[in-house]
C-alpha cells in the first residue's frame, strides 16, 4: 500500500491525516497535544487518537533489543536512592525503596533497598563456602551445589531495617515514603531450610543458639535463638524467581521472616552454634533500644505490625483533582498475618476499614486500597494495620510515652500525610 | 552405604521423626577442617570463648590505634566527623543526645575485641595481629578511664574487667509492657476531640533530597505536564521522524553527572587505556572511604582527589593537612606518576606521620591502575 492510498484510506475513514499531512500541520498538531494530551478531555478531537501515530505504523524493538531488560525509560524515576547526610560513608550505609511507585506487594530486587556495612561484594557460586561448626557432632562445609540437593522451600517475605523511620522518632523529618518508610522490601525467596542444614551437622543438646556470619569484609554476625533457627529461618538463593543479586547477597543469603533486616545476613559464610548469643557489636552497640531510665532493650527482634499510605504522598502529589480516588498502602507485621487495615481522612478522628487487595500473607507485604470520592478539601491521612494476634499499630506519640525520644529503632508508630487542597502533601505530624 | 539407600532412609526419617532434629542425614557437605575452623570462626564470647592468646599494652595500644584507627575515630577515640566515638560519653544515656561509647553504653569487652580484630579497620579488615587487638582493646579501655596507663590486657585477665553499662541491657520485653497496651477493638469514630493541628512539618526542617525542579526526589512526574514542558510542535515533528518522541527530563542528576564525568574522561584521556581505568575504578574502593572523587566531591578524612594528578602536594583548599606533608609539599612535592608509585606503595615509609592510615599497595599494577583512574578526574 503505498502512503498516497494510505492517506486517502485513512482520511475517508475520518482517522487523521497522512504522513505527509501530519508534518505539513505538525506546528498546529503539537498545540493540539499540549492541550490535550493527559487532559483526557479535549476540546478537539485527541491527536494522538485520530493521527496514526508512528508507534503504530512502524516496528518496536526486536525481541533481542534487551537480553536483560530495564524499566522503559519513562520509568527511570523510580530507583532507590539514598539521603547522603546520614551516614559518614556509601560503603556503610542504607539507601530506600521507592515504595511510593511501587503497586502489589513484591518488591523488583533492582530497587529493593540495600544495606551495606562494607560495601557489595562480588562472590561467585564457585568460590562460595558455608561452614556450621559450635556445638555440632559434624562440623562441616558445603558448596553452592551441596545446598540446591537439600530439599527446596518457597516463601515470601518482607526484609524491613530496624530503623525504618528512625529518623522520623523525634519528629516529621523527611518529605516521602520512600525516605520515611523505605528501608523495606518483600520478596519471594527460594532456598532451604536452616533446620536441614542444622540437622545434617547434627546439633548438640547444649547447642542454643546460632551465629550467622556474613563473607564481607564487615563481617556482619547475629545469634539467632535454636528455636527461631528450627522454625522458618531460610538460606536463600533465589529471589523473585531469579539468583539474589549481587547487593541482596549473592550468591546465598538468609531470610529471617519478620525479623529486623540486619539479621538477614547477606553472602552468608558461617553458622556457629553456640551455648549463648555471642553478643557481637551489631548486637549491643547497635540494634538495641535505649529507653528513657538509661537501660537498654536488647534483642528486639520482632518488627511489629506497621503501615503507610504510598500514595498520595509527598512524591506522589493528586495531580487530577477532586473526584474518585485511589487511596493505596502497605502493611505488614512480624507477628504473622495482617487481619485489617483503616484509613482515616481526618487524622485519627474516624476510621474506615480498606480493602485487602489480594493475599495476607504471614509475615510479607500486603496491599491495602480505600476508593474515595475526594471533594477537594484538606486531608490528613493515616493508616493504621492489625494483625492477626490482634496488635493495633500505636501512634508515634503512644510510643514515645513508653520509649522515649531516644528509642532509634523499631519506629512502627502511624503516619500522617497533610493533603492540601492543591492535592500537594507533606509529611506532617499532628495533635 | 549406597547415597540412594541413604536418601531412602532420609526421606522415611522425615515421616518418623516429630522432633525438629533429622534422626538421618543426606550425606552432603563433607567434614571442616580443623585449620579452616580456626580460619574463620574467630568470635570473642562475653564468657572469653574463642579468645586467643595473647596480649597487648596501653601504650603500644596507643601507638597502633594513631596508626590504624586514627584517621576516623580521632587520636583519643573521641571520633572525627560522623564516625563512631568510642570513647566518653559517661552518664549521657538519659540524656537528649546521649553519646553511646564503649565505655558507656557497651556492655562487653569481648564485642570491642571481637569487632576490631574481624571487621577493623574499617576498608582493610583482617590485618589487625592477635597482640595488636588485646593492644588496642588496652588502649581503649584507658581512653574511657577504665585503666591506668600501665595496664596490660592478656587472655588471663581478659574476663575480670567488666564494662560499666554491663548491667545496662535487658531482652525485649515488649510483649509485656507494649502489646498488652495496644491490643483490643481500636475506636473507628469521634476518637479525637476538634480538628488535627499540625505540630511538625518536614519541610521546615528542609533535609530531604530534591529533584532538580525542588520537589522531593523521585516524585512521579506530572503526566499532564510532560509533553507541554518539551514544546508540542518541535517534538511532534521529530517523532514523525521516527525519533525519540519525548526528551526525558534528568530525573536521575548523579546519574547524568557521572555520564558526564566520564564521558570528559574520555576526551581528555584518548590515551588511556579503559581498561586500567576500569580496574583503577575497583582498587579505588579501597580508598574511597575516606577520599571521595568526581562532580560534587568533597573533602572527607582525606582530601577530595579530583585533579590531583600533576599537581603540587598540600593545595586541596580546605583540607588540613598532616604536618610531614605540608613540609614535604613546602619542599616542592608534586603528586606525579613516580611520586604517587612510591606514597602508595607504603605511605608511611615514604612520609614518615602522615596522617593517611593506609597499608599500602604493593602490586605495581594495582598502583598503575589507580594513577590512571584518577587522571580522569579534572579539578
Amino acid at each position: 500500500m503505498t502512503d498516497e492510498r494510505m492517506s486517502e484510506e485513512t482520511t475517508k475513514e475520518g482517522r487523521g491525516p497522512s504522513r505527509r499531512g501530519f508534518l505539513r500541520n505538525s506546528a498546529l498538531a503539537g498545540a493540539g497535544l499540549v492541550a490535550g494530551a493527559g487532559a483526557a478531555r479535549a476540546e478537539g478531537p485527541d491527536p494522538l487518537i485520530t493521527e496514526v501515530q508512528d508507534w503504530a505504523s512502524s516496528f518496536g524493538d526486536a525481541v533481542d533489543a534487551a537480553p536483560y531488560g530495564m524499566p522503559i525509560r519513562f520509568e527511570s524515576h523510580v530507583t532507590r536512592r539514598n539521603v547522603e547526610w546520614l551516614t559518614e560513608s556509601p560503603v556503610s550505609s542504607i539507601n530506600f525503596t521507592p515504595i511510593h511507585a511501587l503497586e502489589g506487594t513484591i518488591t523488583p530486587q533492582g530497587c529493593a533497598f540495600e544495606r551495606h556495612h562494607s560495601g557489595a561484594i562480588e562472590l561467585s557460586k564457585q568460590d562460595y563456602r558455608l561452614m556450621i561448626n559450635g556445638l555440632v557432632d559434624r562440623p562441616l562445609v558445603f558448596t553452592y551445589e551441596d545446598l540446591t540437593r537439600f530439599p527446596r522451600h518457597v516463601t515470601t517475605a518482607f526484609c524491613e531495617c530496624a530503623a525504618n523511620g528512625g529518623m522520623e522518632w523525634g519528629g516529621a523529618q523527611l518529605e516521602g515514603c520512600q525516605y520515611t518508610q523505605g528501608m523495606i522490601h518483600n520478596m519471594e525467596y527460594t532456598g532451604v531450610m536452616l533446620r536441614d542444614l542444622l540437622a545434617e551437622a547434627g546439633v548438640q543438646t547444649e547447642g542454643k543458639w546460632v551465629y550467622v556470619e556474613g563473607a564481607d569484609a564487615s563481617s556482619n554476625g547475629r545469634s539467632i535463638p535454636m528455636e527461631k533457627a528450627l522454625d522458618d529461618v531460610m538460606v536463600a538463593f533465589f529471589a523473585n524467581g531469579e539468583a539474589l543479586r549481587k547487593e541482596h547477597g549473592y550468591p546465598v543469603r538468609l531470610v529471617v521472616p519478620g525479623w529486623e533486616g540486619n539479621m538477614w545476613v547477606k553472602w552468608l559464610r558461617r553458622i556457629g552454634v553456640y551455648d549463648r548469643a555471642v553478643e557481637s557489636r551489631e548486637e549491643t552497640s547497635k540494634y538495641t533500644d535505649l529507653m528513657p531510665d538509661g537501660r537498654a532493650r536488647k534483642w528486639t527482634w520482632v518488627m511489629d505490625a506497621k503501615s503507610v499510605i504510598t500514595s498520595p504522598s509527598p512524591q506522589v502529589p493528586i495531580r487530577h483533582g477532586k473526584g474518585p480516588l485511589v487511596i493505596s498502602g502497605l502493611a505488614w507485621s512480624g507477628n504473622g498475618a495482617i487481619n485489617r487495615v483503616d484509613v482515616s481522612l481526618d487524622g485519627g478522628r474516624n476510621w474506615q476499614t480498606a480493602r485487602i487487595s489480594g493475599d495476607a500473607k504471614k509475615k510479607a507485604l500486603t496491599r491495602f486500597h480505600l476508593d474515595i470520592d475526594w471533594d477537594g478539601s484538606e486531608l490528613f491521612l493515616q493508616s493504621r494495620a492489625v494483625d492477626e494476634t490482634g496488635y493495633v499499630q500505636p501512634t508515634k506519640q503512644a510510643l514515645r510515652e513508653i520509649r522515649g525520644l531516644n528509642n532509634v529503632y523499631h519506629n512502627n508508630g502511624i503516619q500522617t500525610w497533610w493533603v492540601k487542597a492543591d492535592g500537594e502533601v507533606e509529611n506532617v505530624e499532628i495533635a | 552405604m549406597s547415597r540412594s539407600r541413604k536418601l531412602l532412609l532420609a526421606s522415611c526419617a522425615l515421616f518418623l521423626t516429630t522432633g525438629p532434629v533429622m534422626a538421618e542425614t543426606l550425606g552432603l557437605g563433607r567434614a571442616a577442617l580443623p585449620e579452616e575452623i580456626a580460619a574463620w570462626d574467630v568470635s570473642v564470647l562475653p564468657d572469653g570463648q574463642g579468645l586467643k592468646p595473647g596480649s597487648g599494652d596501653v601504650l603500644t595500644g596507643e601507638e597502633v590505634f594513631a596508626d590504624k584507627c586514627a584517621s576516623c575515630h580521632g587520636e583519643f577515640a573521641e571520633g572525627l566527623d560522623s564516625w563512631p566515638v568510642l570513647a566518653g560519653g559517661e552518664g549521657s544515656l538519659t540524656d537528649p543526645r546521649p553519646v553511646k561509647t564503649i565505655g558507656s553504653y557497651w556492655p562487653h569487652l569481648s564485642t570491642v575485641w571481637d569487632y576490631v580484630h574481624r571487621s577493623m579497620p574499617f576498608g582493610s579488615a583482617q590485618t589487625v595481629s592477635v597482640d595488636e587487638t588485646y593492644a588496642i582493646t588496652a588502649f581503649l579501655l584507658y581512653s574511657n578511664g577504665l585503666v591506668d596507663e600501665d595496664f596490660v590486657l592478656t587472655n588471663e585477665n581478659f574476663t575480670e574487667i567488666v564494662l560499666p553499662n554491663n548491667d545496662g541491657f535487658y531482652p525485649d520485653d515488649r510483649p509485656e509492657t507494649e502489646y498488652v497496651l495496644f491490643k483490643g477493638e481500636p475506636c473507628m469514630t469521634g476518637c479525637a476531640e476538634g480538628v488535627p493541628k499540625i505540630t511538625k512539618r518536614a519541610v521546615d526542617l528542609n533535609v530531604t533530597p530534591e529533584d532538580p525542579d525542588g520537589r522531593p526526589a523521585g516524585s512521579l512526574p506530572d503526566l499532564r505536564a510532560a509533553v507541554a514542558t518539551e514544546g508540542g510542535a518541535e517534538v511532534v515533528a521529530v517523532a514523525a521522524e521516527g525519533e525519540a518522541v519525548v526528551e526525558e527530563p534528568a530525573a536521575e542528576p548523579e546519574a547524568v553527572a557521572e555520564e558526564a564525568v566520564v564521558e570528559e574522561a574520555v576526551v581528555e584521556e584518548a590515551g588511556a587505556d579503559p581498561e586500567l581505568i576500569a580496574a583503577g575504578e575497583k582498587v579505588f574502593k579501597k580508598c574511597a572511604a575516606c577520599h571521595k572523587v568526581g562532580d560534587g566531591a568533597k573533602n572527607a578524612t582525606g582530601p577530595v582527589l579530583n585533579g590531583m594528578i600533576d599537581r603540587a602536594a598540600g593545595t586541596v583548599d580546605g583540607f588540613k593537612y598532616s604536618k610531614p606533608l605540608a613540609e614535604m609539599a613546602a619542599g616542592g612535592l608534586v603528586w606525579d606518576a613516580a611520586s604517587l608509585h612510591a606514597f602508595l606503595e607504603n605511605p608511611k615509609a615514604f612520609m614518615k606521620g602522615t596522617k593517611m592510615t593506609f597499608a599500602g599497595l604493593k602490586k605495581p599494577e594495582e598502583r598503575d591502575a589507580i594513577i590512571a583512574y584518577l587522571a580522569t578526574f579534572a579539578e
